[in-house]
C-alpha cells in the first residue's frame, strides 16, 4: 500500500534499502552493470573527517558509552523476550547488542574481524546428523543446511577479503594446510591480500600457552590493515597506528575496511548511482498480485513521504530491519512458532560469549595498544574441528585474545574477591590494569523452534509502525557449548603462566544486558524451498522475484565466527546471480 | 544559432529534492568537524546544593582519596555528572521512553520511567530521607564509616527507597562516577588525567604501533587527551 | 590629482581582483559536455582539438557552479570588495556567447575585451591567454560554440562603486599587460617550446605561482618563485631543491600532473581543481612538455633563516607527537600516496606558511581522480589548537628532518584563522540535483568491480610496502539490575 500522501519519483532500475557493507557491495556491483542505482540510507552521511577523525574520534564515553554511532532507539527499537509465554518489553536502552545507522552501517564501527565458515557449517544438518546420529539434533532445535556449499561461496569471500585487504595468514591453500594459519579453513584459492598484524604481547603469550597444550594458534584475520593497501578498485587504506580505539568507533586514519575506505570513493563518482541519506523506507511496495515488487515509500528528514519506483529492490538494511520490513511490508508469511510454519522471522539465532580473565604479576602488557582484530585465535574446538560424541552438545566457537584496546571506563580488571568500589577496588585496578587480558570465547548459537522474530502488538516506533519482537534465549545446546569453551580457554589461561585467573561462564537466560555481540542472524533465512526459507540460495524472496535481502538474516543458524565475510561473500553471490543470470531473464532463479 | 544541440535552463536549485543527496563526491566542507567538549566553567547547573553535597559525598566514597593519589573529588567527577544529567543522557534524548510501563523479567533491562536526571533527583532525595530517619543527618553529614556502610546496604538492595530502586541507583551512580573518573577530560571529569596517570591509561594517541613489541615494558609517553596535554602549550 | 586618485583606487582594487581565486568552493568532477558536430560550421577535428584545449586552459571549473550547467557560469570569485561572478561562455545567444564571432572570441582572449561588457577583470586570465594562438583561439571557439546552450545570466557585476567602472582597467592594461602570442625561442627544443607554449599561455601556471609587486603585476624577475592569494600560497615552482621542484624526479612531476598524488605531496584545494580538471586529463606529450619547461626554470636563492626557538620547538614537537605522528610518522615519512611525508615538504617549508597553516587550520580533502579515488581528508584543527600551538607545531615541522624554514608566528595564524572563519560545527550534507561525476568510470575496463585482484591502471591487488616500521563495567542501561560483580562478558566487540 502507498500511502496517498505520497509524492511519486521517477522509476530507477535498483533501490538499495539500507547503505551498509551490503548497500555498497550492491550498488558497485549493480552499477558496473550499467544499470541506474538508487541507495536509501535512514541515517546521515558520515566521512572521517567529521564524524570520526583522530582529532575526537577516541572518545569512550561518546562514542561507546553514549551510543552516537548506534541506533537510537527513541527512533526505532524493538521488543524482547526469553520465551513466549512472557510479555515482551521495549529495549529501552541499547545493550546487548548495538544495530549501525548512517551511511557505513556497521561497517564503519565495527572490529574488521573477517571470517569463512567451516564447509561443515554450510551443512549443519546432515553433517551432524550423518557423524552423530539423527538423534544429536533435538526435536526443537531446527538448523537447517544451506542451500549452497563452502566451495560455491570461495569465490566471493576471496572478492571481499581482497576488496578490504584482510592480513592474515592462509591455513589452507588450494587443500594444501600451511605453517602459521589455521589448519581447519575450508580451502583458500590463494593467500590473504596482506600479511598478518603484528601481535602484541597478550596475543603472543597466549600462543604460546596454546601451543604448549599442542593447539595451533594463528592470527585473528584483519580489516585493520597490517600495511598500506590498495584494493582492486584503486581505493587506499593506510596501516593500523594500533589507538586502540576500533571496535565501536570510527577509524580516523584509513586504516579499518568500511564502505567508506573500499568502495564508497569510486561509486560515489559513478554517474549512475545515487545516494539519498536521511530517508527511512517505511514499506517495501507490491503489486495486486503480490508476485512483483513496484518499489519503497520512504520518508525524509522534513517528513515528507516519496514513493520511488524500481524495478529491483535490494534489501540492505541490517537483519533485524530487512525482518522488520519484510513484516510490515506483508511480504512472505509470517512465521508460526506453535505449527511450525510460515517463513518471516523463523530462525532466529545470536551467539554466546564467555570469558576467562588473565592476572599476571610479573608482566606489563600495555593492553591499550590495540586493533579491532589484532589478537591470537584457536580454532581447535568450533564448528565441528572436534569430536562433539558425548559431550551432548553440537557446534563450537574460537578462542583468542583480541587485544582490541583497553579503554578504561569499559576495562579495569580486578580480581575475584575485590570490592566494588573505594580504595581496595581502587589499589586493585591500579594494580591489574596493565598486568592483565582476557581470553573470550565466541560461540555459535543454534535455531530454535521458539526463538524468532515477529511484530510487536503493543509497542509503537516514532512513525507509529509496530516494533519488531525478538524471543529469544540459549538453549541447553548453547551452555554446554559454551561451558566447554570457557573450560578450554582456562587451560590455556594456565598454560600461559597466569598468576590468576577468573572464569567467568555463561550462565542463564539471555539478558538484554550488558553488551554481548552485535551478530543477531535469521529470520529472512536462505534454504532450498519456499516451505523451509524465505529465500533462494541468491537471496531472492521465493514469492517476490525481484526483491532480493541481503544479511546474516539468512543464516538458518549462526556458526561460531563473526559474520561480516558470510554476510558479504552472501552479497557477491547474488550480485553475481543479477548480473550474470537474472538481467537476462528476470524471474526466479531456483524453481520453487 | 550554432549547431547547440540541446537547450536547457539552469534549474532552481533545492527544488523537492527527496531526502539528502550524495553523489558525485564525499562532501566535505572546510573547518567541518563535529567534536563535543563540556564546558566545565562555572558552578552545577543541574544540582541543587543538597544534591550536590550528596553527590559530592558519595563519590568520595566510591573512589576516595588515598595514598594512591587522588579520587573522584580530585577527579571533579560531581562536575562530570552534573554535566551529563544536564545534556542527552540525564534527558535519555536517546532513548525509548514510551509506555506501557511493564513489570520487567530479570532479563528485560531498563524499564524505568524516570530519566536518568529524574532518578538523581528522586532517589537523592529519598535516600537523603531514609538517612535522616535513621541517623538524624542528611548522608552528605554522616561520617565515611557511616557512609560507607550506608552504601554497602544501598548496593545490597536491602534499603527499601520512597518510589525509587535503590539498587539499580546506587548502579547507576557507581557507572557514571567510573566514567567521571576514566572519560577524557573534555567531558569535564577526569581532571588532570588523574584516572589515567592512575592506572597507566595513555588516553587519546592515535599512534601507538611503534610500542606494540616492547614487551614487559612500561610504555613511554604521558597520557595527552583531546585537549591535548600541558606541553603542547609553552 | 583627479587621476592619481583614479589609479590609486585602480590600483588598490585590481591588486585583489588580480589574485581573486574560487576558493573554498569543492566542487565535483564532471566530464565535459559532448559537442554537436553534425552542422558544417565546424569540422569534428576543429571541434575536438578545441575540446582538448579548453581541458588544458582549465576553463571549466572557473565557469561551473558546483551542480549548475557546464560552462554556464555563475561560479562566485570572492575579493575583499564582492564577488566577481564567472561569465557563461555556452552559446545561448542572449546570456552566453551566441552572438560572438571568432573576432569577437579571439579579443577577448587576446585582449582582455569582452564584446559584451568591454574591458574585462584579470581574474579572467587574459594576461596569460594573450600567448595563445590564433588556431587554438579558433578551435576552442569551434567546441564552445558547439556544446548545449544554457540561458543563465548571472548577475555578474556585484562589485561597490569605483571598483564596478571596467573602464579602470584600460590603466591597469596599460601598466602591465603586454598582449602578444607566443614567439618561440629557436635555440630551444620543439618540446620545450611547447612546454613555454603551454604554462605561459593557456595554463595561466603563472597566475598564481608568480608573485605580484604591490601594484598587482607579476613579478617577471621572480617567475614562478610561488605567489600569495587570499587564503592560499601557490608554491614556487622553479628548481630550487627545498621549496621548488628541485628534488622531484620527472616521474614523479608526471604522476602529480596524471593521478593528482606521488610520494611526495597530494593536490588539494586550487591545484586539485587543475589536476581533476586539467593535467590529469593532458596527454603524456603535454605533460612532458610542461615538465621540461618547468625544468629549466633557475632555481630560486636560498632563503637565510634564523634557528627557531628551543620553546616553540618543545611545544610543537609534543603536538606533532601527539597529534601529527599517526598518519606523517614521528620521522615525518608519512606513508606513500596516502599521507604526505614532511620531510622534505617543499609546500611545508614556502617562506610564506599560508598554505600549511590552512591545512592545520580547516584541513584539506585530496582531491580524487580515477586512478587514485580516494579523497583523503587532512582534518580541522581549529576547534582544537590555538594560534600559538599551530604555529609551534609548524616551526617544529619545518625545522625538523632537515627541513628548514622560518619560524611560523601565532599572528601569522590569527590572521589567517580570522580570513577563513573556520566553523567547528559540522556543515550540512549539500542539497542539490543528482550531480554527474567522474568521467568515464563506468566505461574504463578494469574498473568493473568483478576485476578482482587483476591489474588496473598500473595498480594491482598487491599490497604497497609499509615503509614503517576485563573485568568490565557494564554500560549504563543496567539500572535495575545491577550486577554485583561487574559484568564480564561485553569486552567482546561486534566483530
Amino acid at each position: 500500500m502507498v500511502p496517498l500522501s505520497a509524492t511519486r519519483l521517477p522509476s530507477i532500475d535498483v533501490v538499495l534499502v539500507g547503505f551498509g557493507w551490503t548497500g555498497a557491495i550492491m550498488g558497485q556491483e549493480l552499477t558496473d552493470e550499467g544499470l541506474s542505482v538508487l541507495a536509501l540510507e535512514r541515517g546521515p552521511w558520515r566521512s572521517t573527517p567529521e564524524r570520526f577523525p583522530p582529532t575526537f574520534a577516541q572518545d569512550e564515553l561518546r562514542f561507546y558509552y553514549r551510543h552516537e554511532l548506534f541506533q537510537r532507539p527513541a527512533h526505532e527499537t524493538l521488543t524482547i523476550r526469553n520465551k513466549p509465554s512472557e510479555t515482551a518489553l521495549p529495549m529501552r536502552v541499547l545493550g546487548s547488542f548495538l544495530p549501525g545507522t548512517g551511511v557505513g552501517g556497521a561497517g564503519v564501527h565495527w572490529n574488521g574481524q573477517t571470517w569463512r565458515f567451516l564447509p561443515s557449517d554450510f551443512k549443519a544438518r546432515s553433517h551432524n546428523a550423518e557423524r552423530y546420529g539423527a538423534a544429536a539434533i533435538p526435536p526443537a532445535m531446527t538448523i537447517q543446511d544451506y542451500p549452497l556449499t563452502y566451495d560455491e561461496l570461495e569465490p566471493h569471500y576471496d572478492r571481499f577479503e581482497y576488496l578490504c585487504g584482510i592480513a592474515g595468514k592462509a591455513g589452507n591453500l588450494n587443500g594444501t594446510i600451511q605453517p602459521g594459519g589455521n589448519p581447519f579453513e575450508g580451502p583458500r584459492s590463494r593467500e590473504y591480500p596482506t600479511p598478518p598484524m603484528p601481535q602484541g604481547y597478550a596475543p603472543t603469550l597466549f600462543a604460546q600457552g596454546a601451543e604448549r597444550l599442542g593447539y595451533k594458534p594463528f592470527p585473528q584475520p584483519s580489516g585493520n590493515m597490517s600495511q598500506a593497501y590498495t584494493n582492486p578498485l584503486g581505493v587506499q587504506l593506510g596501516p593500523c597506528t594500533f589507538c586502540g580505539f576500533c571496535e565501536k568507533f570510527g577509524c580516523g586514519n584509513y586504516s579499518k575496511a568500511s564502505p567508506q575506505t573500499t568502495i564508497l570513493p569510486v561509486l560515489l563518482r559513478k554517474p549512475n548511482f545515487e545516494l539519498r541519506t536521511e530517508s527511512e523506507v517505511l514499506t517495501i511496495n507490491v503489486d495486486r498480485s503480490a508476485k512483483r515488487a513496484t518499489g519503497v515509500t520512504y520518508v525524509d528528514a522534513e517528513g515528507r513521504e516519496f514513493e520511488q519506483p524500481a524495478e529491483l529492490v535490494v534489501l540492505c538494511a541490517y537483519a533485524l530491519h530487512n525482518v522488520r520490513l519484510l513484516l510490515l511490508s506483508g511480504i512472505g508469511a509470517p512465521y508460526d512458532p506453535v505449527s511450525g510454519t510460515g517463513v518471516v522471522g523463523k530462525n532466529y539465532a545470536y551467539q554466546v560469549f564467555s570469558t576467562v580473565d588473565v592476572f599476571f604479576d610479573d608482566k606489563i602488557l600495555n593492553p591499550f595498544i590495540g586493533a579491532g582484530a589484532h589478537g591470537m585465535v584457536v580454532d581447535e574446538f568450533n564448528g565441528d574441528n572436534f569430536d562433539h560424541s558425548g559431550l551432548g552438545f553440537i557446534g563450537g566457537g574460537y578462542i583468542s585474545v583480541l587485544q582490541t584496546g583497553a579503554r578504561p571506563i569499559q576495562t579495569h580488571p580486578t580480581p575475584e574477591g575485590t570490592p566494588n568500589w573505594g580504595s581496595a577496588w581502587k589499589r586493585a585496578v591500579a594494580q591489574n590494569y596493565l598486568r592483565s587480558t582476557f581470553i573470550p570465547t565466541h560461540g555459535a548459537v543454534m535455531s530454535y523452534r521458539s526463538n524468532y522474530l515477529d511484530l510487536d502488538p503493543t509497542y509503537r516506533d516514532v512513525y507509529g509502525r509496530p516494533l519488531l519482537r525478538m524471543t529469544f534465549d540459549f538453549g541447553e545446546n548453547e551452555h554446554r557449548m559454551s561451558d566447554f569453551l570457557t573450560d578450554r580457554a582456562a587451560e590455556i589461561a594456565t598454560a600461559m603462566g597466569a598468576t590468576r585467573i577468573t572464569r567467568n561462564y555463561r550462565k542463564g537466560s539471555w539478558d538484554v544486558v550488558p553488551y554481548q555481540t552485535t551478530h543477531n542472524t535469521g529470520g529472512a533465512i536462505i534454504g532450498d524451498n519456499p516451505q523451509d526459507s524465505m529465500l533462494n540460495k541468491y537471496s531472492q524472496s521465493w514469492d517476490v522475484p525481484n526483491l532480493f535481502v541481503m544479511g546474516a538474516s539468512a543464516f538458518p543458524q549462526n556458526a561460531g565466527y563473526n559474520p561480516t565475510g558470510t554476510v558479504a561473500a552472501l552479497a557477491y553471490y547474488a550480485a553475481d546471480a543479477i548480473r550474470t543470470q537474472y538481467l537476462n531473464s528476470p524471474g526466479p532463479l531456483v524453481p520453487a | 544559432m550554432p549547431e547547440g544541440p540541446t537547450h536547457s535552463t539552469v534549474p532552481t536549485p533545492g527544488t523537492a529534492v527527496p531526502g539528502r543527496v550524495v553523489a558525485g563526491s564525499e562532501p566535505w566542507q572546510p573547518g567541518a568537524a563535529a567534536p563535543e567538549i563540556a564546558s566545565s566553567a562555572g558552578g552545577y547547573v543541574f544540582f541543587k546544593p543538597a544534591e550536590a553535597a550528596f553527590v559530592e559525598a558519595a563519590v568520595a566514597r566510591l573512589i576516595p582519596a588515598d595514598e594512591l593519589g587522588g579520587g573522584a573529588i580530585e577527579a571533579d567527577v560531581p562536575l562530570f555528572i552534573d554535566r551529563q544529567l544536564n545534556g542527552d543522557f540525564g534527558n535519555a534524548t536517546r532513548w525509548y521512553m514510551q509506555g506501557p510501563w511493564g513489570e520487567p523479567t530479570k532479563t528485560q533491562g531498563y524499564q524505568t520511567r524516570l530519566t536518568p536526571a529524574q532518578f538523581y533527583r528522586a532517589a537523592i532525595q529519598a535516600i537523603d530521607a531514609v538517612s535522616t530517619r535513621m541517623h538524624g543527618q542528611a548522608f552528605a553529614a554522616l561520617n565515611g564509616d557511616r557512609q560507607d556502610d550506608f552504601l554497602r546496604v544501598l548496593e545490597s538492595g536491602a534499603i527499601a527507597l520512597d518510589g525509587v530502586d535503590g539498587q539499580a541507583f546506587f548502579g547507576l551512580l557507581l557507572q557514571n562516577t567510573i566514567e567521571g573518573f576514566f572519560c577524557d577530560p573534555v567531558h569535564g571529569g577526569n581532571k588532570d588525567m588523574i584516572g589515567w596517570k592512575l592506572i597507566g591509561f595513555p588516553g587519546a594517541r592515535y599512534e601507538q604501533r611503534f610500542f606494540l613489541k616492547a614487551f614487559n615494558q612500561p610504555f613511554p609517553l604521558p597520557p595527552v587527551g583531546i585537549a591535548g596535554r600541558r606541553e603542547w602549550s609553552r | 590629482m583627479r587621476k592619481g586618485a583614479v589609479l590609486a583606487a585602480a590600483v588598490l582594487f585590481l591588486t585583489v581582483a588580480l589574485v581573486g581565486r574560487a576558493v573554498g568552493q569543492p566542487k565535483t568532477i564532471r566530464a565535459l559536455p559532448p559537442p554537436n558536430v553534425s552542422g558544417a560550421r565546424f569540422s569534428p577535428q576543429q571541434v575536438a582539438a578545441g575540446r582538448y584545449l579548453v581541458i588544458l586552459g582549465d576553463c571549466m571549473p572557473c565557469h561551473t557552479v558546483t551542480g549548475g550547467a557546464a560552462f554556464a557560469g555563475g561560479r562566485p570569485i570572492p575579493t575583499p570588495f564582492g564577488p566577481l561572478v564567472s561569465a557563461n561562455i555556452t552559446p545561448d545567444r542572449e546570456t552566453g556567447l551566441g552572438g560572438w564571432s571568432s573576432d569577437d572570441f579571439y579579443r577577448a582572449l587576446h585582449e582582455g575585451k569582452s564584446r559584451k561588457v568591454g574591458n574585462l577583470y584579470p581574474a579572467f586570465p587574459y594576461i596569460h591567454y594573450t600567448k595563445v594562438s590564433r588556431a587554438d583561439v579558433d578551435a576552442i571557439y569551434a567546441y564552445l560554440q558547439t556544446i548545449p546552450a544554457v540561458t543563465s545570466d548571472p548577475k555578474r557585476d556585484q562589485l561597490p562603486f569605483p571598483y564596478r567602472i571596467r573602464q579602470l582597467m584600460a590603466v591597469w592594461n596599460w601598466l602591465f599587460f603586454e598582449p602578444g602570442a607566443y614567439d618561440p625561442d629557436p635555440n630551444r627544443s620543439a618540446e620545450w617550446n611547447r612546454g613555454a607554449y603551454l604554462v605561459q599561455g593557456l595554463g595561466h601556471c603563472g597566475d598564481c605561482h608568480t608573485p605580484r609587486n604591490v601594484l598587482g603585476g607579476a613579478e617577471r624577475r621572480k617567475r614562478f618563485r610561488g605567489g600569495a592569494f587570499p587564503g592560499w600560497f601557490a608554491p614556487d615552482l622553479t628548481d630550487n631543491r627545498s621549496v621548488g621542484l628541485g628534488s622531484w624526479s620527472d616521474a614523479e612531476l608526471l604522476e602529480f600532473f596524471r593521478t593528482g598524488r606521488n610520494v611526495r605531496t597530494a593536490a588539494t584545494g586550487e591545484m586539485g581543481e587543475v589536476v581533476a580538471y586539467s593535467t590529469s586529463q593532458m596527454t603524456d606529450g603535454d605533460l612532458r612538455a610542461i615538465i621540461t619547461y618547468l625544468r629549466s626554470l633557475p632555481a630560486s636563492p636560498e632563503a637565510t633563516v634564523s634557528l627557531p626557538g628551543r620553546e616553540a620547538m618543545a611545544a610543537g614537537e609534543a603536538i606533532y607527537r601527539d597529534q601529527c605522528s599517526a598518519c606523517h610518522r614521528m620521522d615525518g615519512s608519512g606513508v606513500r600516496r596516502l599521507f604526505p611525508p614532511l620531510a622534505g615538504n617543499a609546500n611545508l617549508q614556502q617562506a610564506n606558511p599560508r598554505t600549511v597553516a590552512r591545512l592545520v587550520l580547516v584541513g584539506a580533502q585530496t582531491m580524487p581522480t580515477d586512478p587514485r579515488p580516494t579523497a583523503f581528508t587532512m582534518p580541522a584543527y581549529a576547534w582544537k589548537l590555538s594560534d600559538r600551538q599551530i604555529a609551534d607545531v609548524l616551526t617544529y615541522a619545518r625545522n625538523s628532518w632537515g627541513n628548514r624554514a622560518a619560524a611560523v608566528s601565532a599572528e601569522d595564524v590569527a590572521k589567517l584563522r580570522r580570513q577563513l572563519k573556520p566553523r567547528a560545527a559540522i556543515a550540512p550534507v549539500p542539497r542539490g540535483s543528482m550531480l554527474h561525476p567522474a568521467p568515464g568510470t563506468l566505461a574504463k575496463p578494469g574498473t568493473d568491480s568483478r576485476d578482482n585482484g587483476t591489474a588496473h591502471a598500473g595498480r594491482a591487488a598487491a599490497p604497497e610496502a609499509d615503509r614503517n616500521p576485563r573485568n568490565t563495567t557494564g554500560p549504563p542501561g543496567n539500572m535495575d539490575l545491577p550486577k554485583h560483580k561487574p559484568h564480564r562478558h561485553e569486552a567482546q566487540g561486534p566483530g
